[in-house]
């Protein structure tokens, strides 16, 4: 069957029917979506106005807190907290942080990003906590609430943006409630599966002990589950932070989100790293402090330190308040006290830049020639002679399907027929390009896929997905995403996993990366375009080079737990009967540890497809520079499709990926 | 408050699975048996299958059975923690199926207590907040309950350990925890599910003889479950053997050693130690004449320690019932044949 469908593949190309041009918008739902939008905007204009008149109040009170704290109270009051939290090392990371942010003269930026932040929160918290409670006790709550936040986890954090910029205009409202939004499923989530991890016993007991419900929940469960609560915080307070420093770009307000993007723009390359570094430095004391909260919570007797030193710390900051009222230079941090570290930035950038210049170059070049330009458009339309030293003629083409031949042979002699199932399409997709390639083969392709892997459901709920993007035009800019995600995800994975798996293999290894990969993955998804841009400026290449910084961790990640999951038996076992570290990894730890490295993947492409749309800021086409035009124009419909589109896809690789593995270690005995 | 309760159930049956009560009902024609195989070839699952026991007040009732049996579940129905799938539950006398929401809270708060296998402490909780939550729960002031709770905690001999987490406690006295939580409103009828299955074996004992210490004191009337049957032996007054979810036979300690039901009773009984087990009760014959109470042993005593005193003696030994009046006689013979007793 599956060598059927290739060539059936290879003869729709054959006759031409690659220049099968997809439909145009059969179903207008991007129209649709902005009338509707409009009829809201218009009829509802009360409630939008209300809930900004609800968030404003407790932003300006936070505004005007953080605007009144003197410098040298920040300083203690971060420092504190990261004491309470973690003990002296997090205390001295946390100064040195804050110490950064002011000398370099940021914090006024960095406190209205507070502000956000602070606000959007707990609002979060708040509606995750219960929605979390109302999907782990009522089975219709959970229909819907699981199908929601898997939503809006895939849907990209701009196409969010579009609408509650329609619905709400302008303002710091924008930020705090499109990070109020993003920040909800990770709560919900947490919640929920903190209240099921609960033993049984606990509950029973809480029961018998003559516990009506609500002391039950409150009292007992909710106490028990209190960890992953916390853990719960984390994850919102990171992901608001992530929101609120991108909503800044479109919201208009002065924080240090905007100063990054608008010096990014303005290629001012050593100012925008120097204020991403802040953008950093932040999100790594929130993760740390909020997470050493969470860990000390887990253990009843570490408490951290007592009434004393919450009593120093007040009186320390009481004092340097009052000094402030005195001494106008420490309410205020002095401009001319600010050290300017930018110039010499660039000009260590710009020497960079040019000493690199024919490593990066050459690159570059190789791969938008080799790789991303024929994967968009295809070989065929490609070939160019200043590069390859030949153009496209029949000669060429009769050569390619002879490799290509070849190849199918030799993957059918050495893997059997899936893998020359596998040598056809690549050799297909290779030759045509992702947008080149007629559309119902790649819906062919992809079904049957997600066929073999899941069955009947997910085989439909991939046909639905691609009806919805052909349907609504947006075939074309999915191919272009897909394809340079296709890329990125590649080149994450190689590179990721083969980390992971020397990781495994040594505790040296694993050591210097578990620290690097901690820090990537609380980086927010914004940060990683700038050192990107700074090497190789705007363009396809640099999008990717974003999206395999961005992806790369769980590759790492799951690659690592893979192989150190492997039972130990096993390994014992194979060890005894005399394998080689090398026939052990390749024949008996690699193929055991499949399907958790292939989870790995699925969570890499979630995030390359994030960062493809982030990524439009830099130079990638697609669904995310129609998302970014649909930003531009406030046109809800549009982006709204396209943040669709791209969840849809999401979607349905997850699924398939999923359902790939799950029956893969079931097979294995290890699920 | 206190009183020993009495506890009935009739024809319980608990079923899993789509649609369960409707299945049941449809393939119930009196045969529980065949009914649970009607159900079970639907794809149901029979946890419990038409089981009928009346506990005594007082009593120490044990539900043994291996993982499966079914018995956790039977426990479960009784405090309706599981609601059954069809049967009767009557707790002294009342229906106690019929109880709403509240009032099986009102009931939990005062007149039952259970103890669990994995303890169920709440880890957030020290032992006094542990021990005093069954009368927090009742809105009982603080110093109220922890005057109360200290009682409880003294009770099981951990007194000093009132400010610990659970955490920092062994698993023996995690479950001592739990004993004195459970005991803190007094309860009239105590359900322990596997409470010593988890302890490590010498633990186990230590905590048999502490539980068999606190019921002499108490007098509760106890359903008691475990997979141990030896266990089952040292703490019951009465036992029923569960397998399939069905009750394979009910009855003293001396009665399942003496005259198993079959063959699956017997093979538990097989290594038995019936000299510690038996009591001189089960194996007296009617009383002849020539009796003396001055040569006689009480009906509760195992015959571990009538076999001294017949040794060498030619004349059958009385055996006293509770007023001290003679109601039987144990010759060698007798004595002989309930030892060699094989099955």
């Amino acid at each position: 069957m599956a060598l059927g469908l290739a060539l059936a593949v290879l003869a729709l190309q054959a006759l031409g029917l690659g220049t099968l041009k997809p439909p145009a918008a059969l179903v207008p739902v991007a129209a649709w979506i902005t009338a509707l939008t409009d009829w809201f905007t218009q009829h509802f204009r009360f409630i939008f106005r209300g809930i900004t008149w609800l968030l404003t109040g407790p932003f300006t009170v936070m505004r005007w807190l953080f605007d009144h704290l003197s410098w040298p109270s920040v300083l203690v009051i971060g420092t504190a907290l990261g004491y309470a939290a973690r003990g002296r090392k997090l205390a001295a990371f946390c100064a040195l942080a804050l110490i950064y942010i002011v000398v370099a003269g940021y914090w006024h930026k960095t406190a209205v990003t507070l502000s956000m932040v602070a606000v959007a929160v707990p609002v979060s918290v708040a509606i995750g906590l219960f929605g979390g409670i109302a999907a782990w006790r009522w089975a219709g709550a959970r229909r819907v609430i699981g199908p929601l936040l898997d939503l809006m986890q895939t849907v990209p954090t701009f196409a969010y943006l579009i609408p509650i910029l329609v619905l709400f205009g302008i303002g710091p409202v924008v930020g705090m409630i499109a990070s109020a939004i993003y920040a909800v499923p990770p709560m919900v989530h947490n919640v929920k599966l903190g209240l099921e991890r609960i033993h049984p016993e606990i509950i029973e007991s809480a029961k018998m002990s003559g516990s009506t419900g609500r002391q039950l929940l409150w009292w007992v469960m909710i106490p028990s589950a209190m960890r992953a609560l916390l853990i719960g915080v984390n994850q919102t307070v990171m992901a608001g932070l992530s929101m609120v420093v991108i909503a800044s770009m479109v919201g208009g307000v002065d924080d240090i989100g905007i100063d990054v993007f608008q010096s990014m723009k303005q290629a001012k390359f050593g100012e925008s790293l120097l204020s991403g570094l802040v953008i950093a430095l932040v999100a790594i004391i929130m993760d740390r402090v909020s997470r050493g909260f969470a860990e000390r919570s887990l253990d009843p007797l570490a408490r951290g330190p007592g009434r004393r030193f919450w009593l120093a710390v007040a009186g320390l900051v009481a004092g340097s308040q009052a000094l402030a009222l005195i001494v106008p230079a420490l309410a205020q941090y002095p401009e001319d006290w600010v050290i300017h570290l930018a110039p010499a930035l660039n000009r260590a950038m710009q020497w960079f830049t040019v000493a690199a210049f024919p490593v990066t170059s050459a690159l570059k070049t190789w791969m938008v020639f080799v790789v991303l330009l024929p994967l968009k458009i295809g070989f065929v339309n490609s070939v160019r002679p200043a590069f390859w030293g030949f153009s496209m003629s029949p000669a060429v083409a009769v050569g390619y399907v002879a490799l290509a031949l070849a190849l199918v042979v030799a993957a059918w002699r050495w893997g059997g027929l899936r893998s020359a199932f596998g040598a056809a399409s690549a050799a297909t997709l290779y030759f045509s390009g992702t947008t080149g390639v007629a559309w119902p083969a790649v819906a062919a392709f992809v079904v049957f896929i997600a066929y073999s892997a899941g069955g009947i459901r997910i085989a439909v709920l991939a046909a639905l997905g691609l009806l919805f993007i052909l349907a609504t035009d947006s075939w074309t800019n999915a191919m272009i995403s897909v394809q340079i995600c296709l890329v990125g995800v590649t080149v994450a994975f190689l590179i990721g996993s083969a980390l992971g798996i020397w990781a495994a293999l040594d505790d040296r290894v694993s050591a210097v990366l578990a620290p690097i990969c901690d820090t990537l993955q609380t980086m927010p998804i914004f940060v990683f375009l700038i050192p990107a841009v700074m090497v190789f400026l705007v363009g396809e290449f640099t999008a990717l080079i974003a999206i395999v910084m961005y992806a790369i961790v769980p590759s790492i990640r799951y690659a690592e737990h893979g192989i150190r999951g492997v039972p130990p038996e096993i390994t014992e076992a194979a060890r005894m009967i005399g394998a080689t570290r090398r026939q052990m990894l390749w024949q008996i730890q690699l193929p055991v540890a499949a399907p958790e490295i292939a989870l790995g993947i699925n969570q890499t492409i979630m995030m390359a497809l994030a960062m493809v749309i982030v990524a439009a800021l830099v130079g990638a086409q697609g669904l995310g520079s129609d998302v970014m035009v649909a930003l531009s124009r406030a046109d809800t419909g549009r982006g709204i499709v396209a943040g669709l589109c791209v969840a849809l896809i999401a979607i349905i690789a997850d699924r398939t990926l999923q359902a790939w593995a799950s029956a893969r270690k079931e097979a294995l005995g290890l699920a | 408050m206190s009183g020993a309760a009495s506890l009935q159930c009739m024809n319980l049956w608990k079923v899993y699975g789509a649609n369960a009560d409707l299945a049941l009902r449809a393939s119930d024609h009196g045969d529980a048996a065949a009914t649970a195989a009607e159900l079970r070839r639907q794809g149901l699952v029979v946890a419990v299958c038409d089981v009928s026991l009346a506990v005594e007040p007082g009593e120490t009732f044990v539900i043994m059975g291996l993982s499966g049996s079914g018995k956790s579940t039977v426990v479960r129905c009784l405090s309706r923690l599981i609601e059954p799938t069809a049967g009767d539950i009557r707790f002294d006398g009342a229906d106690l199926r019929s109880l709403g929401e509240a009032q099986l809270v009102e009931l939990r708060r005062h007149r039952m207590g259970m103890v669990f296998q994995h303890f169920g402490l709440f880890p957030h909780m020290t032992v006094m907040q542990n021990v005093a939550y069954p009368l927090r729960v009742q809105g009982i002031p603080p110093a109220e309950r922890e005057k109360r709770a200290a009682e409880m905690i003294d009770l099981v001999g951990l007194t000093g350990r009132e400010a610990s987490f659970p955490r920092e406690l062994s698993g023996g006295m995690q479950q001592r925890v739990g004993i004195a939580r459970s005991l803190a409103v007094k309860p009239g009828i105590w359900f322990l599910d596997e409470p010593f299955s988890a302890l490590d074996p010498l633990i186990r004992r230590q905590m048999q003889d502490e539980f068999l210490r606190l019921q002499g004191v108490m007098k509760k009337t106890i359903v008691f479950i475990t997979h141990d049957f030896l266990e089952a032996l040292r703490l019951a007054s009465r036992i029923a053997v569960m397998r399939d979810g069905q009750i394979v036979q009910v009855g003293t300690p001396s009665e399942l050693v003496l005259r198993p039901a079959d063959a699956y009773v017997a093979a538990f009984t097989r290594d038995v130690p019936r000299d510690k087990i038996v009591t001189a009760g089960a194996i007296m014959e009617p009383a002849g004449a020539n009796l003396s109470a001055e040569f006689a042993v009480a009906a509760s005593a195992v015959i571990e320690t009538v076999i001294p005193l017949l040794v060498g003696r030619a004349r059958p030994l009385a055996v006293l019932g509770e007023g001290d009046q003679i109601i039987g006689q144990i010759s060698v013979e007798r004595l002989l044949a309930a030892l060699a007793q094989r099955t």
